[in-house]
């Protein structure tokens, strides 16, 4: 006899399409809204400024979020300052909402740890460049949540080609085995460096790769801010309510290189690109506002403004934020300087 | 109180306390709860403490390893196992990328206090995989301490001190004498000093430096050496990075010959970094070149020739002689 014992499903969901025209009765409140729009404008803003720092030798190597800045701005947007981020390193839009400054980021790519040292947000876990590691610092963040009883969300972010690794199984099977307030969003932004999405998995979805662990899978349209909200919302109130792990895929486009080191003229195909210039969440977001009334020039002309003070203030400090001391690269490694290393910091002391 | 344990019952009495002084520590590992592990180190501790604080992880080395990491950043305190070293391999992602270096990264905002204990080195006839020595591997890792007990108490004292460290401590028991060595223990919560060597017995005419079970066959090699009129001053190393070079020198200085065993593959093992620091500062004080008895650079054989692989006392025994008559 030949039965079936168990049938999934993956749902997906759009809520403002590409031409920003609304379906269905989703609500998020003018306020949100505005909030929202004004930091993918500045998140829009700084990745050009840092791509600018960069190729004019200010900058090491820096990763664009261009084209998928909804995705990172809904999720800092929602979290909570008790939620805990794991973020990966395409972040900066969740990480300027996480109470992390501008300057602070630039560090970071500029080659200095201070950048993570985050003098406004404590217990955020810093970039994780080896993929989809971070992944497990997630579950390893929600066992101890769990374990002091405490109501806050964890969220971790993964491209679509991280969750080819194990990592990203193993992190999903425990969250799901101890209930875990856990949320995994990736960002399926179509290219893996130069492998497409088609080369990286035989998968019609990524969130499907949920099911195997036992968790829901949702797949939404990342360029649509409404459809983000929903579906993050929900998986907040979700993990914070103790009713365990959810696992987004958010449909995007790298319409930039995968950092400033890469070239994805190489790869790309320009009409893939431009047809996928169409669909971004920026433009399609403000025509939203314009048609609802919440947007004119008049005001965006007065953010840009205001972003780029901003931005070029946060610039300005980082230029002249001297660099760390060279016995810094011992000093923070142990609580304290093991004596076996004395000779060494000794040596650093007399470079400086 | 005072007991006359086995080096792995030492283990047991040193989790058992940790877990009962604080509640943030939590175990971790495959088949650590009702089974006890698979070498029964954390024996009853599941029963008596509950599955929320020594969980049995899901099999997947990574997973243990990187939840670790995001636990200790929240203030849990995780001891993790690792069934045996030759399965820590998928977990050095995280050891090496995240656990050794989140308090450097993020200049000391979050920090990694966390175990990673395994059992380790040959001599017990287990299969293949099942009876590494990479100990060198993990001491090249800046950030992380790496220790070694040769004695229940040590183990007692010395796991109670890496479970108390701020930083990452990867903790390698020598299997071989979980159970072939009983020691009355003062079970006194006290622990021992990291970073620390021990001189186990002071002499005058040579130094051997040794850890792990090969310091077992370093004592019978010292009591060989006594009845030909060597005297043999025996230092457990003990915590393997970082090195106590300073114990080591001043020994070196006393006695001017110097010999260093471990059951590692010679190039590039601990002993290569003791003997390249030993160059560099003791050249002056030494009466003859310095030796290493190791294993050698081949993969550990299956059990029936590990004999031939591992150093034992009669090896270290002649090497020592050489020494003398050099």
């Amino acid at each position: 006899m030949i039965k079936s014992v168990v049938e999934f499903k993956v749902e997906t969901i759009q809520i403002l399409d590409h031409n920003s025209c609304f379906h269905g009765n989703y609500k998020v409140l003018e306020h949100d809204l505005l909030a929202i729009y004004e930091n993918m404008v500045r998140t829009r803003l700084f990745d050009k400024k840092a791509i600018a720092l960069q190729r004019t030798g200010n900058l090491g190597t820096f990763p664009s979020s261009y084209g998928q800045e909804a995705i990172y701005t809904v999720i800092g947007h929602l979290m909570n300052n008790n939620d805990v981020l794991c973020p990966y390193y395409r972040d900066q839009a969740t990480f300027i909402q996480r109470g992390i400054k501008l300057e602070e980021i630039l560090s970071y790519w500029g080659g200095d740890e201070r950048g993570n040292a985050y003098e406004n947000q404590s217990q955020d876990l810093p970039i994780s460049v080896p993929i989809a590691s971070q992944c497990l610092h997630a579950v390893g963040v929600g066992y101890a949540i769990k374990y002091k009883n405490e109501k806050k969300a964890v969220i971790t972010t993964i491209g679509e080609g991280g969750t080819s690794k194990g990592d990203f199984y193993e992190a999903m099977n425990f969250a799901a085995l101890y209930n875990l307030p856990v949320i995994f969003i990736i960002n399926n932004n179509k290219w893996a460096i130069s492998v497409p999405s088609e080369k990286q998995s035989a998968t019609k979805t990524y969130a499907q790769k949920a099911i195997s662990a036992g968790i829901g899978a949702v797949k939404v349209d990342g360029n649509d801010v409404f459809s983000l909200h929903y579906a993050i919302d929900n998986a907040i109130q979700k993990a914070r309510n103790g009713d365990g792990p959810s696992v987004i895929e958010a449909e995007t486009f790298r319409l930039c290189d995968h950092t400033t080191a890469d070239d994805a003229t190489r790869y790309i195909p320009k009409e893939q690109m431009d047809a996928a210039k169409g669909k971004e969440p920026l433009s399609r977001l403000k025509k939203h506002l314009e048609n609802s009334g919440l947007w004119n020039e008049k005001k965006e002309e007065s953010l840009l403004e205001k972003m780029a003070k901003e931005i070029n203030e946060a610039v300005e400090i980082y230029l002249n934020t001297p660099p760390q001391k060279p016995t810094s690269i011992l000093e923070s490694l142990y609580d304290k300087l093991p004596e076996a290393l004395q000779d060494q910091y000794n040596e650093l002391e007399e470079m400086a | 109180m005072k007991k006359t344990i086995t080096l792995l019952e030492a283990i047991n009495h040193a989790l058992d306390h940790a877990l009962k002084a604080d509640d943030n520590v939590v175990l971790l590992g495959q088949d650590i709860g009702k089974n006890g592990g698979v070498f029964r180190a954390t024996e009853g501790l599941q029963s008596t403490y509950g599955e929320t604080r020594v969980i049995d992880m899901p099999l997947a080395e990574n997973l243990i390893a990187g939840s670790a990491v995001g636990m200790a950043t929240q203030g849990l305190i995780p001891v993790a196992e690792f069934q045996f070293m030759g399965f820590i391999y998928p977990a050095l992602d995280q050891i090496i990328n995240h656990a050794s270096r989140m308090r450097n990264r993020t200049r000391g905002r979050l920090t990694c206090k966390a175990v990673f204990r395994a059992p380790y080195c040959g001599g017990i006839g287990a299969p293949e995989h099942h009876s590494e020595s990479t100990e060198a591997m993990f001491a090249h890792i800046p950030g992380i301490r790496v220790v070694i007990p040769s004695s229940p108490a040590r183990a007692y004292g010395l796991l109670l001190a890496a479970i108390a460290n701020p930083d990452p401590v990867v903790f390698l028991e020598p299997k071989k004498i979980y159970r072939s060595i009983k020691q009355e223990v003062d079970l006194n919560n006290k622990p021992l000093p990291l970073d620390k060597a021990f001189v186990l017995k002071e002499g005058s005419d040579l130094t051997i430096v040794s850890w792990g079970a090969t310091l077992i066959e370093a004592q019978k090699a010292v009591n060989q050496l006594e009845k030909l009129d060597v005297s043999v001053e025996l230092i457990d190393l003990a915590t393997i990075k970082p090195i106590d070079i300073g114990t080591i020198l001043a020994s070196v200085q006393k006695t001017g010959r110097i010999l260093i065993a471990h059951e590692a593959a010679k190039t590039g093992g601990v002993g290569a970094e003791i003997s390249a620091q030993l160059a560099e500062k003791a050249l002056p004080y030494l009466h003859a070149p310095i030796k290493r008895v190791t294993g050698f650079d081949a993969v550990m054989p299956y059990f029936k020739l590990e004999n031939y692989f591992l150093p034992d006392a009669n090896k270290i025994t002649n090497a020592a002689a050489e020494l003398m008559e050099y």
